[in-house]
């Protein structure tokens, strides 16, 4: 069977040269970098080339700007809350986009518990944000705005050089969540007018346990850990060490590859999209058509009439690994809230997967999955009663609406007693 | 990869797999279909009863891995059964045939026993003679 890993989001495979680069680090160098002696001073100095590597890749000013974290949450909580709580005296506000990451959003509910507030910033039916409304969303009182440069879900490009420029105008420094576009994307903290902005390595092909955080030498922050005087005192707690080499090592292979990596993830996006919307009717993609709205390496697929986790599950046992975002994934039954912000039918909601594409896909790999998916939405929809009566003309298509029968949120409404969340 | 994991246990991953009395039955007796307002999932269950006895039933499910798998299960669970017998039937019998089931995902059986129900009212319904037997 054909292996297809269609997972990129969430994790990468180490590259050889990366991990290379990390495995003295484990045992040869082995010293704690805050320490004095020669192990110490070994580690220190691999710290700074990995604080150089990360920096370049971002094109930040200095070393200095970088900060290791974990990885992407908790450089998020750091980013809100350590600027939160900095800033406290001057203002109690924050501005956010609606679409932003769990770890973004649910910092942000944390300190609204504590007496922040916060306005969430609408954005189109394509994920792009309303620049008008998050110009008037600051007040004088605002001491943060987070946009994320790509959408973890959707693939959305944001205007980031325009969302910039109105934070640099109203004087409020200005997050940046770039996890879902660092190593794929050129990212330009300088261009996107950012105070802050994070990213993880494992998203491109570095391991995981770093988490880089970049904080342009003005930006206040206070750290939310506290113990030893570890990275400027901003992130207390012994440095990963390996992790951190090689982090800095993916930041360095991914400069060398961004345009390659480019080029190869658009030319498969375009297959797999074109493959797909052919051979299985009724499918959506969510966010911007490929293109420069959108990120070469994301596709969020909703297919109508069949749930997300059916269409996961049977993907996997023909060899194909993507991720579902629909309401019945194991660990939590809501629909993403960055589908509910952009207004998607509830129904397409619930049949939602995620693609996201690397290095090593090819053009079979592409086909392969079309070919399986097209099987996988034939025999899901077999067994769906909501399928079933479509064809009858009880129900209708959101995707491709026949003029005949009732919504599908109207029909499950009425079966279940309750509407549909 | 040497090793393949699963989701579910094997019960339910064989179930899902290869589902029982998937369809829809021509001239049932009772159909039911309900909704599960938790998590959006979906479940019809057709009945064909004969001398009292449920003779005969199928499902068709639009959820999840689990959905699928308990509407398979509940299925054959309660073909044979008297209406009264099947009146009775509860999702944990259903949850113990496969093995067990997630805690977040116990309400799929729910979702099965409610399925049932529905289809059996709605036998009795168009068979009030049929009621308490």
């Amino acid at each position: 069977m054909r292996h297809v890993f269609l997972d990129h989001q969430s994790a990468t495979p180490v590259a050889p040269e990366v991990f290379e680069a990390m495995r003295p680090y484990y045992t040869e160098y082995f010293g704690n970098a805050s320490s004095l002696h020669q192990h110490g001073l070994r580690v220190r100095e691999a710290l700074k080339v990995a604080r150089q590597q990360t920096a370049a890749l971002i094109n930040a000013d200095s070393e200095e700007e970088i900060f290791f974290t974990s990885d992407g949450t908790e450089s998020a909580n750091l980013a809100i809350k350590g600027v939160a709580y900095a800033n406290e005296r001057k203002g109690k506000h924050l501005v956010v986009s609606a679409t932003e990451h769990p770890s973004i959003m649910n910092s942000v509910e944390f300190l609204e518990k504590q007496g922040w507030t916060c306005t969430r910033v609408p954005v189109s039916p394509e994920g792009l944000l309303d620049l008008a409304a998050l110009k008037a969303a600051i007040t004088p009182q605002t001491v943060l705005v987070a946009v994320h440069h790509v959408n973890h879900d959707i693939g959305t490009i944001q205007r980031m050089t325009e969302v910039g420029a109105i934070c640099t105008a109203a004087g409020v420094p200005l997050y940046v969540d770039c996890e879902a576009s660092a190593g794929w994307l050129p990212v330009d903290v300088k261009a996107f007018g950012a105070a802050l902005a994070s990213f993880s390595p494992h998203r491109f092909y570095g391991p995981k346990g770093v988490g880089v955080l970049y904080r342009h030498k003005r930006a206040r922050l206070v750290s939310i850990l506290h113990g030893g005087v570890q990275e400027g005192g901003r992130r207390a707690g012994t440095e990963n060490i390996p992790a951190i080499v090689g982090g800095g090592a993916a930041a360095a292979l991914a400069q060398q590859r961004l345009a390659f990596r480019q080029e190869h993830t658009a030319a498969l996006q375009r297959r797999l999209w074109d493959g797909l919307k052919t051979h299985v009717p009724y499918i959506k993609l969510n966010g911007p058509e490929p293109g420069p709205d959108r990120i070469s390496t994301n596709l969020n697929l909703s297919t109508e009439f069949i749930e997300g986790e059916g269409q996961l599950l049977l993907c996997d046992l023909n060899g194909i690994a993507v991720a579902s975002g629909s309401s019945c994934v194991s660990k939590s039954l809501k629909i993403s809230h960055v589908l509910g912000a952009i207004g998607l039918d509830h129904a397409l909601a619930q049949g939602n997967i995620i693609m996201t594409l690397g290095e090593a896909n090819t053009v079979e790999d592409m086909d392969y999955t079309v070919e399986t998916f097209a099987k996988i939405v034939t025999k899901l929809r077999g067994m769906s009663p909501m399928w079933d009566e479509f064809e009858r003309g009880v129900i209708d298509s959101v995707i491709n609406p026949t003029g005949r029968g009732k919504s599908f949120s109207q029909h499950a409404a009425d079966i279940s007693g309750k509407a549909a969340h | 990869m040497s090793d393949t994991y699963t989701l579910y246990n094997s019960t339910v991953m064989e179930h899902f797999m290869n589902p029982r009395n998937m369809g829809d039955l021509k001239d049932a007796d009772g159909v039911g279909e309900v909704g599960a307002a938790a998590c959006g999932d979906i479940m019809k269950i057709s009945l064909k009863i004969k001398d009292g006895r449920i003779a005969d039933a199928r499902f068709k499910t639009f959820g999840c891995g689990s959905a699928i798998a308990s509407s398979s299960m509940a299925t054959e669970l309660i073909k044979g059964r008297t209406i009264d017998e099947a009146m009775n039937f509860t999702n944990q019998e259903v949850v113990d045939a496969l093995g067990g089931l997630p805690p977040v995902k116990i309400h799929c059986s729910v979702l099965a026993e409610e399925a049932l129900k529905a289809a059996l009212e709605d036998y009795v319904k168009k068979h009030p003679e049929s009621a308490g037997k």
